[in-house]
């Protein structure tokens, strides 16, 4: 039974993975750049909406319309001021930026709001869960960041097959010569994609926060999970990181019952598995063109 | 040299063959440091060539490879982890011991190799991540090896504390001569030139009969087994492995930056870039995150502004070459004196 509720748990821990990978994909999928601050900025979208609440009394959710906006706006200005110029200069250059910058707000993180872990306080709603039987527990936080994952991977597909920013992305993403001379301003179009990765990166972090405690080193081992989403599931493919991070939530939450010091092990484990075996994900989408 | 259609092609000049001898001297010079110097400065020049050494590695693989890594922690953890089972466990000499774990790892980057390049470009640089968070996490569990905090290095106990240093330093600056020279030498060689032809067009080169993966997976054990010797000898220059510190992400941070700094792709920036480094460490590492801060914005500014970094700078402003490594063409001066007539291209430099 204790399996079944670890199953049922990093279920649902998936969902969280596949919020916090979306972002990366998606500026993946569009400039070929993974960006090596998502984690990050995940962590600082946390700490805005936690100090909100700490310093003015701002519930969660009020911050949270207050910082996703506030993370759109900063992809945005990332986008214009770092990435277009660092894209001109090859492959590493955007890499290279990328990890400066998370550097650089691992740091700042560190001497604004020092090294002490923190949680966003959501009172009751923290511990509630449906209990299916004794052992067997569904936390309503798990389920309504699972049920939110799923909301935004699915207005991220509609987005992107439905509307004229999405067919605009999907047209920049195959070949930016193309599209720009069809009449797309391509550096707009990176700039639309880099605000909503670094919007959903936010929320994905808020949501971190209200699970469990964090501090300004947590954000290296989320990039490693949203990564590890991204490729387990299959490049290209939203439904994919879904998949991905549900199966890495599962492999974790598996490794914690053992022992809970394999957690994340087992989590790097079955990623390197999946390279091994299986290096174009499981959900593998041939990339349109 | 070989003369046709009025142009030279030369490997050595002037400013070369000056520089090669001025490297040679200082390194013979290097030699006798110890006996003319207490420990101190015996100590901070050998956290200097573990510098270099981990620069050149660096620059090996993104600058000439084209392969950006976050993970080379995990062959400078390898290497301190061999280096004290070695020396303390089986019972090597431990300074036989840093060079026979460097081997280990060299030998070990091959099978990881094989994971690592499925993935490219920036998947590949987080991917070496996940390797290197696997092997800490491994290593963090395995009793023998001090689990979590890790083990000192007691070995070296046995030799008087000055004479450690001593010994520390003078292999410590034998391996950075050795493995720059390997640097050269491959730069010099076939290989040298199949890699620079993949990084100017990976696919161009593979069309014209450049084996892609070989020459990478070549320039990918070189580094392991460079920076597993730097994993060595800081463990023999600080007489302890603890596995978060070792095989910590912030070592990738630093050699991105010196490599950066210094100027990507060069043969003389990264070096130029691990001196920079390591006086902006003895002067700030105590200011804590703010030292980090700077060193991030720098980095930051330098990939946008100045992405040939230092040396690529002054290259392209002076047209000075200081190793041996490419060709040049020059226009013959028919005189043989003054100014040559025509700029000087570079084909195939560094």
């Amino acid at each position: 039974m204790i399996w079944i509720n670890a199953l049922v748990q990093g279920l649902l821990l998936g969902g969280f993975y596949a919020l916090l990978a979306c972002g990366l994909s998606l500026i993946f999928g569009v400039m070929r750049i993974i960006n090596l601050a998502h984690g990050e900025i995940a962590i600082l979208g946390a700490f805005v909406v936690a100090l909100l609440a700490d310093a003015a009394g701002v519930p969660p959710v009020i911050g949270l319309i207050i910082v996703i906006p506030l993370a759109a706006l900063a992809g945005y200005l990332l986008q214009r001021g770092v990435l277009t110029r660092s894209l001109r200069g090859g492959e590493l250059a955007p890499l290279l930026a990328t990890f400066g910058l998370a550097i650089v707000l691992q740091n700042l993180m560190l001497q604004l709001f020092s090294a002490n872990s923190r949680q966003i306080d959501i009172g009751a709603l923290g511990s509630a869960g449906i209990a299916l039987t004794a052992q067997i527990s569904l936390p309503l936080l798990g389920l309504l960041t699972f049920a939110v994952a799923v909301l935004v991977l699915g207005g991220l597909q509609l987005l992107l097959s439905r509307t004229g920013i999405g067919r605009a992305i999907r047209a920049t993403a195959s070949d930016p010569d193309t599209a720009e001379l069809m009449g797309l301003n391509s550096r707009r179009v990176y700039a639309y994609a880099t605000a909503i990765a670094l919007a959903t990166a936010a929320l994905a972090g808020v949501f971190l926060g209200m699970r469990s405690s964090f501090d300004p080193f947590t954000g290296q081992a989320q990039l490693i999970f949203a990564f590890e989403a991204v490729i387990i599931g299959g490049l290209g493919s939203l439904w994919g990181t879904l998949l991905g991070g549900i199966v890495l939530g599962v492999a974790q939450a598996i490794g914690a019952q053992i022992d809970p010091s394999y957690l994340v092990l087992a989590g790097n484990v079955v990623f390197l598995i999946v390279l091994a075996f299986r290096p174009s994900g499981i959900l593998a989408v041939r990339v349109r063109a | 040299m070989s003369t046709a259609h009025g142009i030279t092609v030369r490997r050595w000049e002037p400013s070369s063959r000056i520089f090669t001898t001025a490297v040679a001297l200082v390194l013979v010079a290097g030699v006798f440091v110890p006996f003319a110097f207490g420990p101190n400065v015996t100590n901070k020049l050998t956290q200097l060539f573990i510098l270099i050494i981990l620069a050149a590695m660096w620059n090996a693989l993104a600058g000439f490879a084209g392969l950006v890594s976050v993970g080379q922690q995990a062959f400078i953890g390898m290497g301190a982890y061999a280096t004290v089972v070695l020396a303390d466990d089986v019972g090597t000499n431990p300074y036989l011991a840093i060079v026979l774990g460097a081997l280990i790892a060299g030998a070990l980057s091959l099978p990881i190799s094989l994971l690592a390049f499925r993935l490219r470009g920036g998947q590949f640089a987080i991917g070496m991540w996940v390797i290197a968070e696997t092997i800490r996490l491994i290593v963090g569990q395995i009793r023998t090896l001090g689990g979590g905090t890790g083990r000192s290095l007691r070995a070296t106990n046995v030799y008087e504390p000055a004479l450690r240093q001593a010994y520390t330093y003078w292999l410590a600056l034998a391996l950075m001569a050795a493995l720059l020279i390997a640097v050269v030498w491959l730069l010099r060689s076939r290989v040298g030139l199949f890699l620079q032809a993949i990084r100017d067009n990976e696919v161009g080169a593979a069309s014209l009969g450049v084996r892609v993966v070989p020459a990478k997976r070549l320039i990918f054990v070189l580094a392991a087994t460079g920076c597993a010797a730097a994993g060595g000898l800081i463990a023999a220059n600080t007489l302890t492995v603890q596995p978060n510190a070792i095989f910590g992400v912030q070592y990738s941070a630093f050699m991105i930056f010196m490599v950066l700094l210094g100027g990507l792709g060069t043969l003389e920036g990264p070096i130029l870039g691990a001196v920079i480094f390591f006086v902006i460490q003895q002067e700030f590492a105590d200011q804590g995150t703010w030292y980090l801060i700077g060193l991030g914005l720098l980095a930051v500014a330098v990939t946008l502004l100045a992405p040939r970094g230092l040396w690529g700078t002054i290259v392209d402003r002076t047209g000075l070459r200081l190793a041996p490594v490419g060709y040049r063409l020059r226009g013959t001066d028919p005189a043989g004196a003054g100014p040559d007539p025509t700029p000087p291209l570079e084909h195939a430099g560094t």
